[in-house]
This record gives C-alpha cells, structure tokens and sequence, in this order.
C-alpha cells in the first residue's frame, strides 16, 4: 500500500529520537574537549623516557648508548653524554645523557628507536595534544620533559610495560645470578689464594679484592 | 480569570491604541498589531531552526548543536541561543551581486518573497478575537499572496544569470504551481461543508463538541483525507524535504538563491520558514479547529496557546519527515501531484459533498470511508505500478 | 479622488507603461506584474473583493508566471544593454496622450454617458456563487471545456515532440 513504508521508516526514526535521551547506543558522540575516546593499547604518538622509582635523574633507565639517535631516519634524537656515572639498575657504573632533545615537530612516530633500545628505556607515549605556540621552542622537548615514570608506562601500556619489566627482571636476575657466581667463584678463589698463600708463605701479599655488593633493586 | 488570559493581547491593544487621538487609531492598531507579527514570527522561525538542527541530529544519534546559550558568557542552555551567532555570521557576512547578475532584480527577489508571505499572517486567527484583518474572503486573499511567492523564486533565478539558479527556479516553480492545486482543492472541501470563505467562520463551525470531541474536521474522513493532502502540499510549497530538489544542497547547490549571500540569503531563509507557519497555520484553522481545544474539559487554556501548540506540534512532525525520507525526484514529484494527489483531491469533494448531504448516523460514516479508501488503494496501486523494473530500453544503442 | 486610488493608478499606469516600454523582456514581464497587482488593488478599492484576490491569484500567481516560462523557453538571445527605454519613446510621449485625449472627448461627449446606471450589485463571494451556479452556468461549463481542451491540445503538442525523437525503424 502507498505510504506503508514512510510510515515504517517514521516509527525508525522516532525510535532513534527517543532512544538517544535514554541509551547510550543511540547517541555515540564523544564531546571532544570535555570527554576522550578511550584510547587502544598501542596507541603511539611521541617517544618519552622510562624511569625507575621516584627520582627521575637517579632512576633514569637512558645510559646514552646513541643507537636511537643513530637509527632514527629524521634524525630528530640529540643526545650529548655526561662526564660522569651513575649506576643503572644492574648495578653497574654507567654514562647518563646529559642531554637527550627529541624534536616531535620531526620525529615522525616510526618506533624504530624503541625497537633498537636494548636498555627498555625509550617508549611510546599516547600524548597528542601537543600544540603550542612557541614555534622554536615548543616542540623541542627535552630531558626533563620526555622522563616519564614506570608506573604511568605501565598505565599506558599494560601489555607491554609487563613485558618490558619481565625482560628487566630477568636481566636482573641473571646479573644477580653472574654477580652471584662470581662473588662465590670469589670467594672460592679467595679462600684457595689463601690457602696457598699461606702454604706456600710467599712474599708481596696480594691484597683480597672487597667484593662489591650489588646495590639494592631499584623500586 | 482564564478568559482574561486568553483575552490578554486584545486588552492590551485596545489599551495601547486608546493612548493615540481617534483619527489616527486604526492606523495605530494595524500598526501595533504588524509589530506583533513581526516580532512573533520571527522568534518562533528561530526556535524552529534550533529545533530542527537538535531533533535531526537526536534522529542521527548525535547531538545538535549544544553550546551557544546566552553569547559570551558560560550559559549553555543546552545550545537555545544558536540562532543569535547565526542571525549574526549572516547579517555580516558580505553581500556578493555577481558581474553578470541583473541588479534591480536581484535585489527585489528576496523582497518580493518575504511581502506576500507577511502579507498571509493578516488573515490568520492566532487566538479568540485576534484576526488582523477579518476579510470575508479571508481564504482566497491567503491563497492569493501564496501565489505571488512564486514570481519572487523566478525573479531569484532568472536575475543570478547561473544556469543552476535558472534550473533550480524552473523546478520550484513548476513544483509550486503542481502541488498548488491539492491545496486549494482540499481547502474547497472544508469551504463546501461551511458555506463560507471567512476563516473564523470555519473555526466557529468546528467549535462545537459532542461526547467531549471538538468538531473539528480532522475527524471526519474527507477531513482527515483533506488535512493530509493538505500537509503533503503544505510540504512541497514550503520546498521541504521530500520535495526539496529546488533547494537541495547536494544536487544542485542551492537552487534558486544560489548566488545570495548574506542578508538576502537570510531574508530567503526568513521567508520560507514564515512561508511555512502560515500554511501550517492556515491548515490548523481549516482543519484542525484553529484555536479551539480538542476536548471540552480543556477549553480554559488560552486559545492563543492551542494556536501555538498546534503549530509547533505539525512543525515537529515536519522535521520528523525530513529526518526520515528521502527526497523525491523532479518527475516523481510531478507525478505523485498530478497522478495521486489531484484525483484524491477531487473524489474528496465528492465525498465532502456526500457527507454534507447524507444523514447524520453512521451510514455516512461507512459510505464515506469506503469510497475514500476504495479511492486510494486504487490510485496507489497506479502510482506504484511504474516500480517494477522491466527489461531495460536503450534508446540511442542500437 | 481619495489619496489611494491616486497612489494605485500611477502605480498601475507606470507598470503598464514600463511593461511595453523596457528593453529586456523579463522586466517587460516584472512590470506587467506590477501593472496587474495594481488592477487589483482597484478592485479592492471598490469593495469587489472576490474579483481583487481572484485577479491576484490567477493573473499575477498564474499568468505572469505563465508568461514569464513563455520568454524563456523561446529566449530570443540575452538581454541589450543600452538604454532602458525603446528608441521612439520620446515621440510616443507625444502622441499616445494626444491619442488619449481624443479618445476621452470622444467618448465623454457621446451619448453613452450620461445613462443612469443601475444599482451596484452586492458583490460577496456568496453573490457570485450563486450567480455562477443559477444565472451563468453556462458559460462557466463552456469555459471549462475551452480549458480541458487547451490542455489536452499542450499535452499532445508536447508529446509529438518526444515521439519524434525517437528511432523511427524502431518497434517502440
């Protein structure tokens, strides 16, 4: 019959225009500035750095290896070495970046830098908006801007900060072991020095190396 | 006390004009009864345009525009005060005549448009007692000044010297002139029942009540017949969708008013939505008992309140329909008038002329509705027969 | 002479005057418009109201329209632009009047004038009816027929156009 279907088609709409003051399908918009589309897990936008504990120059996983700022293609990474050292959570004595500047007006969000750090120190962050209008400076971050802590890593990303922390733990843990075996290797060596040492009652004693104790795990 | 209220406007006028010396007061109150049209209708055009802009958009599952509340400050009022930036981008915004266009009429069409369809306003009973001018012929005047609206869609068209403008007014108007017919038609039912072209007479006729139901002539079957034919051309002559190709963004930029810019574009915009409450409102009084309750235990609310309900509420469901349907192509739209609507029409008077002549029991009743359904069935089953796709004929291939 | 009917006879006039005096045939068409809505405002003068809103809504809503698609479907070229007036005006503004005032000295001085004129009918919608269904059936059917018949002969001129069209070899 003619006008049988409008009729079908207005109850349609009439059913969207009441349903969208009451259920949450039928109205999807998402206000922009007020409330944000939750964002996916591998959302990647700039990189940032990882630190551990609360310190973010003490804890700062970065030891200024140089291999993202060579792989980078746009070359955005600038990275100058500090004189001295500091121990990273290994516990070995290593260089910091005195300077680490990422242009994110350039960088252009491939993730090669992160693929390439073998430290698990440089990330995605999920920050976009960025704008500002210092045109020079604004998009110029630097050391202190890019540190972000290991618990907003793993806020973001769930999945991959767990892995990031298995393969921190483990490299830790077999350190520990190495340092471990070598404290005991040692010792062992130390007692059997002594021991023939004080058979063999040499001259020029040979004075025992202190161990070094690792220092405490970081966080 | 409601009778007072429902009188409030006639006081006031009659208390206004009664300030100014007795030579001067019919001019004073034409004078202070155009102020109040003037200043009515066009905060009822902006209330409509946020309407539509949020019902469309709830039909879309999204918000409509919900921000502007009062301008510069933080009052949302969940965007009501739309119309306020938008009156203003088109009042500055500037005003562009192309090289080529006729410049004399170019500038009139927007004009020419708006005069007649303020013009219709003076004819319309908004409550008890308020007609600004009660004519006797009241009806034909109003149908009149509708047909001068058509020469301002040319004047639009032909003076913007753009083949699209040009196209786009031809459509309007030869769609204006098509659905014109239904309208009239369907208004002549209500004029043979009544006797009378005097538009407070037909309301004085529907204001009757029997079991609590008004008389109004929507319930009567060549009543409801004649009001949806009425709504269907109301629908074509204010150019909405589905019958919007004249004006269609998509298809052809903007038809007729493509060239107009700022305030001439405003005073189109302006003129086909008061073009659009007047024929809403003259199909309120013809059919829908103007300013007369439905039921009798509801006749203390002010009349000029049932106007205005009335007229937001058929407004509602013109924004419903363009939500909903598509728009209708130029040879579709011929067709559905002539084809469908001008036969119904007529087998419409018919059946008025039947109804008014059978007794008052409810022979007439079955009589009448068989021969209208009968009617529609028949003419609908014409109008869909061209659907079915048949083996396709290629004129110039072979 | 009331101020009106002054104000609505040089409208009408001038309407009149520019509808055959323009150079572009659409503003030829516009000012006939005007010319007509003038004549109807006359007729509301005299209380004919029927007749006024009539004259409105067939002649200006229907037959300056009617005109208006005439001028463009058979567009004789595009508009010139030189002067708004035809060449001659100057010499017509001489002799129409004088053409005028001869005519009016005819017409005034000859006996047709002073014939005492019957009573002026009552002229509300409900009169004409009447008239129109009682005393002028007639001629209102013949005009309908003479109608039915102007259309049908549009519809057949129009469709002989499109058969034309068409592959003559062809089985339709």
């Amino acid at each position: 019959m003619l006008g049988e279907q409008i009729i079908k088609g207005m109850a349609v709409t009439a059913k969207n225009f009441f349903g969208s003051y009451v259920s949450k399908e039928r109205l999807t918009t998402v206000q922009y500035p007020e409330e944000h589309l939750a964002q996916k897990e591998n959302t990647r936008q700039f990189p940032f750095l990882v630190y551990d504990g609360d310190d973010w120059e003490k804890g700062l996983r970065c030891v200024a290896c140089q291999i993202c700022e060579k792989e980078c293609p746009p070359k955005c990474i600038y990275i100058v070495k500090s004189k001295d050292k500091k121990p990273d959570y290994k516990g070995q004595m290593q260089v910091y970046p005195a300077t680490f500047d990422i242009d994110i007006s350039v960088c252009m969000s491939c993730q090669i830098c992160v693929e390439v750090c073998p430290f698990e120190s440089i990330k995605m962050d999920t920050k976009f908006e960025l704008s500002t209008d210092d045109r020079f400076g604004g998009l110029l971050l630097t050391k202190d801007k890019l540190a972000k802590s290991n618990s907003y890593y793993q806020k973001m990303h769930p999945q991959d900060a767990a892995e990031s922390d298995a393969v921190i733990a483990g490299e830790k843990a077999k350190a520990e072991a190495k340092a471990k075996a070598a404290a005991e290797a040692k010792v062992k060596a130390d007692a059997e020095a002594k021991a023939k040492a004080a058979a063999a009652a040499a001259t020029t004693p040979i004075a025992a190396p202190t161990p070094t104790t690792p220092p405490p795990p970081a966080k | 006390m409601f009778n007072q209220l429902d009188q409030i406007f006639v006081t006031a006028l009659h208390w206004l004009v009664s300030f100014v010396p007795e030579a001067w007061r019919p001019l004073a109150s034409s004078l202070i009864c155009i102020a109040f049209i003037l200043s009515v209708f066009p905060a009822v055009f902006s209330v409509t345009t946020i309407f539509e802009r949020k019902g469309i958009g709830r039909i879309q599952n999204r918000y409509g525009p919900n921000r502007v509340g009062i301008p510069f400050t933080k009052i949302r009022l969940a965007g009501f005060g739309q119309f306020i930036p938008d009156g203003v981008k088109m009042l500055t915004k500037e005003d562009i005549v192309p090289r080529a266009a006729d410049k004399v009429v170019h500038f009139l069409a927007p004009v020419v448009m708006l005069i007649p369809v303020l013009l219709a306003y003076a004819v319309l009973p908004f409550g008890k007692n308020m007609t600004v001018t009660d004519y006797d012929a009241g009806l034909l005047f109003f149908f009149a000044v509708g047909g001068a609206v058509e020469l301002s869609v040319f004047m639009a068209g032909w003076s913007s010297r753009n083949k699209y403008s040009l196209l786009g007014a031809m459509r309007a108007i030869a769609q204006m002139v098509s659905y014109e017919i239904p309208l009239i038609l369907s208004a002549v039912t209500v004029v043979m029942v009544v006797g009378s072209l005097n538009l407070n007479d037909i309301i004085a006729h529907q204001n009757q009540y029997t079991f609590g139901i008004a008389h109004w002539f929507v319930f009567t079957p060549w009543g409801l017949v004649g009001f949806i034919l009425f709504f269907i051309a109301s629908l074509a002559e204010s150019n909405r969708t589905p019958f919007d190709l004249p004006e269609a963004e998509s298809e052809i930029i903007a038809g007729y008013f493509t060239e107009y810019s700022g305030f001439k574009f405003a005073l189109f915009f302006l003129g086909e939505y008061l073009g659009m409450f007047a024929i809403i409102g003259l199909g309120i009084t013809l059919f829908l008992g103007g300013w007369t309750s439905p039921v009798s235990f509801l006749t203390w609310i002010p009349s000029w309140i049932w106007f205005f309900t009335k007229l937001m509420a058929i407004v509602f469901v013109f924004i419903w329909i363009r939500a909903t349907l598509p728009r209708l192509r130029m040879d579709q739209l011929m067709n559905f008038a002539w084809k469908f609507m001008l036969p119904l029409a007529l087998i419409n008077i018919l059946v008025a002329g039947i109804w008014h002549y059978m007794a008052a029991d409810w022979q007439r009743w079955l009589v009448c509705s068989a021969i209208i359904v009968g009617a529609y069935v028949v003419l609908g089953r014409g109008l869909m027969h061209n659907q079915k796709l048949g083996k396709r004929i290629y004129r110039y291939a072979e | 002479m009331s101020p009106f009917f002054v104000i609505t006879g040089i409208v009408t006039l001038l309407g009149a005057v520019f509808a055959m005096s323009l150079r572009n045939l659409v503003h030829c068409a516009l000012a006939m418009a005007v010319a007509f809505s003038g004549i109807a405002a006359l007729y509301l003068q005299l209380d004919a109201q029927f007749v006024g809103f009539a004259e409105i809504l067939v002649y200006v809503g229907a037959i300056a329209i009617l005109i208006v698609f005439a001028i463009l479907l058979t567009r004789s070229g595009e508009a010139p632009e030189k002067s708004v007036l035809t060449s001659g005006a100057w010499t017509s503004l001489i002799l129409i009047p004088l053409l005028f005032g001869i005519l009016a000295w005819a017409i005034l001085h000859s006996s047709a004038v002073p014939r005492d004129l019957p009573p002026a009918p009552v002229a509300t919608v409900k009169n004409v009816g009447d008239a129109l269904m009682t005393k002028f059936v007639l001629p209102l059917e013949i005009i309908g027929l003479v109608l039915t018949a102007a259309m049908i002969g549009a519809v057949i001129i129009a469709l002989k156009e499109e058969n034309k069209n068409e592959n003559p070899g062809r089985k339709s």
